[in-house]
C-alpha cells in the first residue's frame, strides 16, 4: 500500500506582502522521489523550505495552510523536531567553514550533543560519504577543512551531512546544478538507492534528471501547483497548457 | 506491526537515532528560550547602564545645583575651604588645553592621514608609520604623564624662561602638548580611511586634466572628505576633553583662572581626579560630580555629532 | 627639459614641497614614541630584578622594595574585569548582529556609542556611587566593574562587526540539521567568528590595562600585598601615578620599573591581537 508521508492543503507562503506560494495541495507518497519543476522564481525553493519550516527563518516571511507529516501538523510541532525528521540540501553548498570534512559529516550529531562512539562515528562518516559519492576523493584528507573542497565536492559533502542524520524525508534544492556529469550521475544513483528508505523531494531544472530519478513530478508556475502527476504521464501527456509549454521549451 | 518489525530488522541504527533525537529535543527547546532571553537581557543591560550613569550623575549633582544654581558654572573662584565653588577656572582650563591640543595635533594627524591614504597606502615605510600610530594610541596615559613630567616639563621651563614668562614648566601649555600627542592617532586613522574612500575616478579625472598631486589633494580629496575630517576633529576633541591622568600630572593643579597658556591650571577631569577623595562636604563632592555631569554631556554631544557625520559620510 | 613653462614649474614645485611637508610632519609622530620608549626602557630596565617583582614597596627613606602588590593587583583587577565584561559583551554583540533592526538594537547601539565616549573618570565617579559608597569601602571589585564598563563597547562592537560578516547560509545549514537556536549561534556562528571576537576581547583588555582614572575612586590603591577583591588593591597604573608625582627618588625608580612592565604587557597584548587577526582566520 502506498502511504502518504507529507501532505499540504491550501498552503500559502509570503515574503512580506509578496504572495509566492499559492494555495498548494499536494500529497507525497512514502519512499518515492518527487521532482519539483518550474520556471525560475516560481516558488519552488520557497515551497521546499516551507516543508521543514526553514521559510520562517527569513525575516518577514510567513505562511498559512496545513502541512502534515504523517498525521502531525508540521506547524504545530517544534521546528527542531521537524528539521530532525526532514533534512535539507541547499541550492548553494554551505559546509561549516570551521569544521573538518569528518566533523562536517557528523555535524548533526556533534553540534546537537548526541554522543557517538568513535567506531559509530567512523562508520557514519564512511557510509554517508560513500553514499554521496565523495568517499574516494576525500578519504585521505578527512581532517582538512570542508571549505577547501571544490563547489561540487562541497555540495556532496552537504548531502552526506544531511543523510548522516537519517531523516525520514530529504529535501534537495537543485543539488546537482553545480556538479559535473560524473558526480551528477553518482548523486542520481544515490537518490535511486535512498528511495527505499527515505522520501525525497528534489527541485530540478533538468527534465532528463526528473525523468530519470522521480516517480512523480510537480510543476509550479507563478506560485501555483499547476500539475502533479506520475512523471512519465506528466511528460508525455501534460494536462495543462502551461506544463506543455514548459516541457516543450516554449518559455523558460 | 509487521512494518515496524521489518524496519527494525532492516535498519536498527535508525530507530536508535530517532529515539535519541527525541530525547535531546526537549532539553534543547528549553535552552533555546533561556538563550534568547539572556541575549535580550544583555542588550538591555547596556542601555540600562548608560541611562544609569546619566541618572546617577544628575541625582548626585542635585545638592550642588540646588545650593549653587546656574552661577556655579560662571563663578570665578574655587575655594572649598571657604565654601566657595565656581567652576569657571576649570571650564576655561579644559577649553584652553583641549583646543590648543587640537590645533597642535591637526597638522600632524592630517599629514599622517594624507601620507597613508594618498601618497603611500602600502609598503614597509607606511607599515612602520601605521604601527607607530597604533603604539601612540596604546601607551597608557599615566606613562605619558610620567614621561612628560620628566622630559617635557623641563624643556617647557627652559622655553618659558627664554621668552620671559614665569618658568613653571607645568601648566596648560605642557598639558596641551601631551594631549596633542595622545589624540593624533584618532583623527589620523579616521582621516586615512576617509581619504581612501575617495573614488579613484574623481582623482583620475583631475590628473587627466593635468593636475599635480598637490592640486588633486587640495581640489578633489579635501573637498570630498571635508565633512568627515571635521568629524574626526570633533572625535579627537571628545577624547581631549575627557583625558585625565596625563593632564593631571603636568597641568600644575591650581584653581586660579589661567591668565596665559603658560599658566598652571586645572581641567574639569583633573580637578575631579585631585579632589574627589578629599571632598569632605556634601556640596563640595556634589560640585565635583556636577563637573562630571557637564563633562559627560559635552563629550556625549560632541561624540554623537561626530559619529552621525561619519555615518552620513560612509552611507553616501 | 629646462624650458618648462615657469607656471608649470611652480606648480610642480608646490606639489613637491607639499609632499615633503607631509612626510616631515607625518614621521615626526615617531619622535615622542621613540622618546617615551627610550626613557621608559633606559630608566626601567636597571630597576627590574627578582626583588623588584616579588617585594612590596619600602617606606620612604629605605632603599629597595618592589611592586609585587601592584603586579598582583593589576592582574586580579584586569582578570575580574575581563570575566565580567567578555560574556556580557559577546552576548550583547550577538543580540545586535542577530536583531539588526529591532527597536532594542537601535537603542543599544546608541548606548554603546555613548559609552565609548564617556570619559573614564566619569565612570569612576559612577561606580563609586554604585559600589564603593554602598559597601563602605574601596575595593578591587569596584575597580574591575569600572574597567568592565569601559571594555564593553569594544567587545560589543567587534563581536557585532565580526558576526555580521558570516553568511546567512551557514546559519541555515545549522538550522536544517535540527540544531536549536542557541547551538546554531554558540556552536556554529560564534566559532566561525572566533578570531574576530577573541581579538576584540584581547584588544579591550589592552585598552584598559593601563587605565588609571577609573581606579582612583574604586580600587584606590594599597601599599600592601592584597588578593581580597573586597578590599582596596594596588595596580600598576595607580602605583605609577602616585609614585611618579611624589618627590622621592626611590619612588620614582619604582614608577619607572612599573612603567616598563606595564608597557611590555600592553605591547604584548597588542601584538597578540594582531597575530590572531592575521593568522587565525576561519576561511569563509
Ligand atoms: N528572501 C526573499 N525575500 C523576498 N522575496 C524573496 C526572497 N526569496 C525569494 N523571494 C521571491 O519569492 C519568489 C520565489 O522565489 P524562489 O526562490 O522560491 O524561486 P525558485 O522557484 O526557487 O527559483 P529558482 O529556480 O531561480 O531557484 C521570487 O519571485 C522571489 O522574488
Ligand atoms: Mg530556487
Amino acid at each position: 500500500m502506498e502511504s502518504t508521508i507529507i501532505s499540504s492543503s491550501n498552503f500559502n507562503a509570503y515574503f512580506g506582502t509578496n504572495h509566492v506560494v499559492k494555495n498548494v495541495n499536494i500529497e507525497i507518497p512514502k519512499n518515492s522521489v518527487i521532482a519539483v519543476m518550474g520556471p525560475s522564481g516560481c516558488g519552488k525553493t520557497t515551497f521546499l523550505r516551507c516543508i521543514n519550516r526553514m521559510h520562517e527563518l527569513t525575516p518577514g516571511a510567513t505562511s498559512d495552510g496545513k502541512m502534515m507529516l504523517h498525521d502531525d501538523d508540521v506547524y504545530e510541532m517544534h521546528p527542531i523536531f521537524v528539521r530532525l525528521k526532514i533534512g535539507m540540501v541547499f541550492q548553494r553548498p554551505n559546509p561549516f567553514p570551521n569544521l573538518s570534512i569528518y566533523d562536517n559529516v557528523i555535524a548533526g550529531y556533534k553540534l546537537n550533543g548526541l554522543r557517538l562512539s568513535k567506531s559509530e562515528k567512523d562508520r557514519i562518516v564512511e557510509q554517508s560519504l560513500t553514499r554521496s559519492a565523495l568517499w574516494n576523493e576525500v578519504k585521505d584528507s578527512l581532517h582538512k577543512k570542508g571549505t577547501f573542497l571544490s563547489g561540487g565536492q562541497q555540495q556532496r559533502l552537504c548531502i552526506a551531512r544531511a543523510i548522516a542524520m537519517e531523516p525520514e524525508v530529504l529535501l534537495l534544492d537543485e543539488p546537482t546544478s553545480a556538479l559535473d556529469p560524473i558526480s551528477t550521475a553518482s548523486i542520481e544513483e544515490l537518490l535511486y538507492e535512498l528511495k527505499s528508505t527515505y522520501t525525497l523531494v528534489i527541485v530540478t531544472h533538468n527534465m532528463q534528471q526528473a525523468a530519470r530519478v522521480s516517480n512523480k513530478t510537480a510543476f509550479f508556475y507563478l506560485g501555483e501547483l499547476v500539475e502533479y502527476n506520475v512523471t512519465k504521464e506528466l511528460f508525455t501527456n501534460p494536462k495543462d497548457s502551461r506544463t506543455q509549454n514548459y516541457i516543450t521549451g516554449r518559455f523558460s | 506491526m509487521q512494518e515496524l518489525t521489518s524496519q527494525l530488522v532492516q535498519k536498527p541504527s535508525r530507530v536508535i537515532v530517532q529515539d535519541r533525537k527525541t530525547k535531546y529535543t526537549g532539553r534543547n527547546i528549553r535552552w533555546e528560550g533561556v538563550f534568547k532571553r539572556s541575549l535580550v537581557i544583555t542588550a538591555l543591560s547596556v542601555l540600562v547602564l548608560v541611562v544609569g550613569i546619566f541618572i546617577t550623575l544628575v541625582v548626585q549633582s542635585i545638592p550642588s545645583i540646588k545650593a549653587l544654581g546656574i552661577g556655579y558654572l560662571t563663578g570665578k573662584t574655587w575655594d572649598p575651604v571657604s565654601d566657595i565653588y565656581g567652576a569657571w577656572p576649570f571650564l576655561l582650563g579644559t577649553l584652553l588645553t583641549s583646543f590648543l591640543a587640537l590645533i597642535i595635533s591637526i597638522p600632524f594627524s592630517f599629514a599622517i592621514a594624507v601620507y597613508l591614504g594618498e601618497y603611500r597606502p602600502t609598503g614597509w615605510l607606511s607599515g612602520f608609520l601605521k604601527n607607530v600610530v597604533e603604539l601612540i594610541a596604546a601607551v597608557p596615559s599615566v606613562i605619558y604623564g610620567f614621561w612628560a613630567l620628566v622630559t617635557l616639563v623641563p624643556l617647557v621651563r627652559k622655553l618659558e624662561s627664554a621668552i620671559g614668562v614665569a618658568p613653571y614648566g607645568v601648566g596648560i601649555f605642557s598639558a596641551s602638548i601631551v594631549l596633542a600627542i595622545m589624540i593624533i592617532p584618532y583623527a589620523a586613522s579616521l582621516g586615512r580611511e576617509l581619504i581612501q574612500m575617495v573614488p579613484s575616478s574623481l582623482k583620475e579625472g583631475a590628473y587627466s586634466l593635468g593636475g599635480t598631486q598637490y592640486e588633486v589633494i587640495r581640489d578633489v580629496v579635501m573637498p570630498y572628505t571635508k565633512s568627515g575630517m571635521f568629524a574626526g576633529v570633533l572625535l579627537s576633541l571628545g577624547r581631549a576633553l575627557g583625558e585625565t591622568m596625563a593632564v593631571t600630572m603636568v597641568i600644575g593643579n591650581t584653581s586660579l583662572i589661567p591668565d596665559s597658556i603658560f599658566s598652571p591650571g586645572n581641567t574639569m577631569a583633573s580637578v575631579i581626579a585631585n579632589e574627589f577623595t578629599e571632598a569632605d562636604r556634601a556640596v563640595y563632592l556634589s560640585a565635583l560630580i556636577e563637573l562630571g555631569l557637564v563633562l559627560f554631556l559635552v563629550t556625549v554631544v560632541i561624540n554623537m555629532i561626530g559619529k552621525s557625520i561619519i555615518k552620513r559620510f560612509t552611507h553616501e | 627639459m629646462n624650458k618648462l613653462n615657469p607656471r608649470i614649474k611652480y606648480r610642480l614645485g608646490m606639489s613637491k614641497l607639499f609632499h615633503a611637508l607631509v612626510i616631515v610632519f607625518a614621521f615626526m609622530i615617531a619622535i615622542p614614541l621613540i622618546a617615551i620608549l627610550f626613557f621608559v626602557i633606559k630608566e626601567g630596565i636597571t630597576k627590574i630584578n627578582w626583588n623588584f617583582l616579588t617585594n612590596i614597596p619600602k617606606p620612604v627613606g629605605e632603599v629597595g622594595g618592589g611592586i609585587a602588590n601592584a603586579l598582583l593587583g593589576s592582574l586580579i583587577i584586569v582578570l575580574v574585569a575581563a570575566i565580567i565584561a567578555i560574556p556580557i559583551g559577546i552576548f550583547a554583540g550577538i543580540y545586535l548582529s542577530e536583531n539588526k533592526n529591532s527597536r532594542l538594537s537601535y537603542w543599544s547601539r546608541l548606548a554603546v556609542d555613548i559609552l565609548q565616549g564617556v570619559p573614564s573618570i566619569v565612570i569612576g565617579i559612577v561606580i563609586y556611587f554604585w559600589i564603593v559608597k554602598p559597601s563602605g569601602t574601596f575595593s578591587a571589585i569596584s575597580g574591575s566593574m569600572a574597567l568592565a564598563v569601559m571594555m564593553l563597547p569594544i567587545i560589543i562592537r567587534s563581536t557585532e562587526e565580526t558576526l555580521k560578516l558570516i553568511p546567512f547560509t551557514i546559519k541555515e545549514a545549522g538550522f536544517a540539521l535540527g540544531l536549536p537556536y542557541h547551538k546554531v549561534i554558540l556552536k556554529v556562528i560564534v566559532p566561525c567568528g572566533f578570531s574576530g571576537i577573541l581579538s576584540g576581547a584581547i584588544l579591550s583588555v589592552a585598552r584598559i590595562a593601563g587605565e588609571t582614572a577609573p581606579l582612583l575612586f574604586t580600587a584606590f590603591g594599597n601599599p600592601y600585598l592584597n588578593a581580597n577583591v573586597a578590599k582596596p588593591m594596588q595596580s600598576l597604573p595607580l602605583l605609577i601615578f602616585n609614585y611618579a608625582t611624589s618627590p622621592y627618588e626611590e619612588w620614582h625608580n619604582l614608577a619607572w620599573g612599573a612603567s616598563m612592565i606595564l608597557l611590555i604587557w600592553i605591547l604584548l597584548l597588542n601584538i597578540i591581537t594582531k597575530l590572531i587577526t592575521q593568522k587565525w582566520k576561519v576561511q569563509l
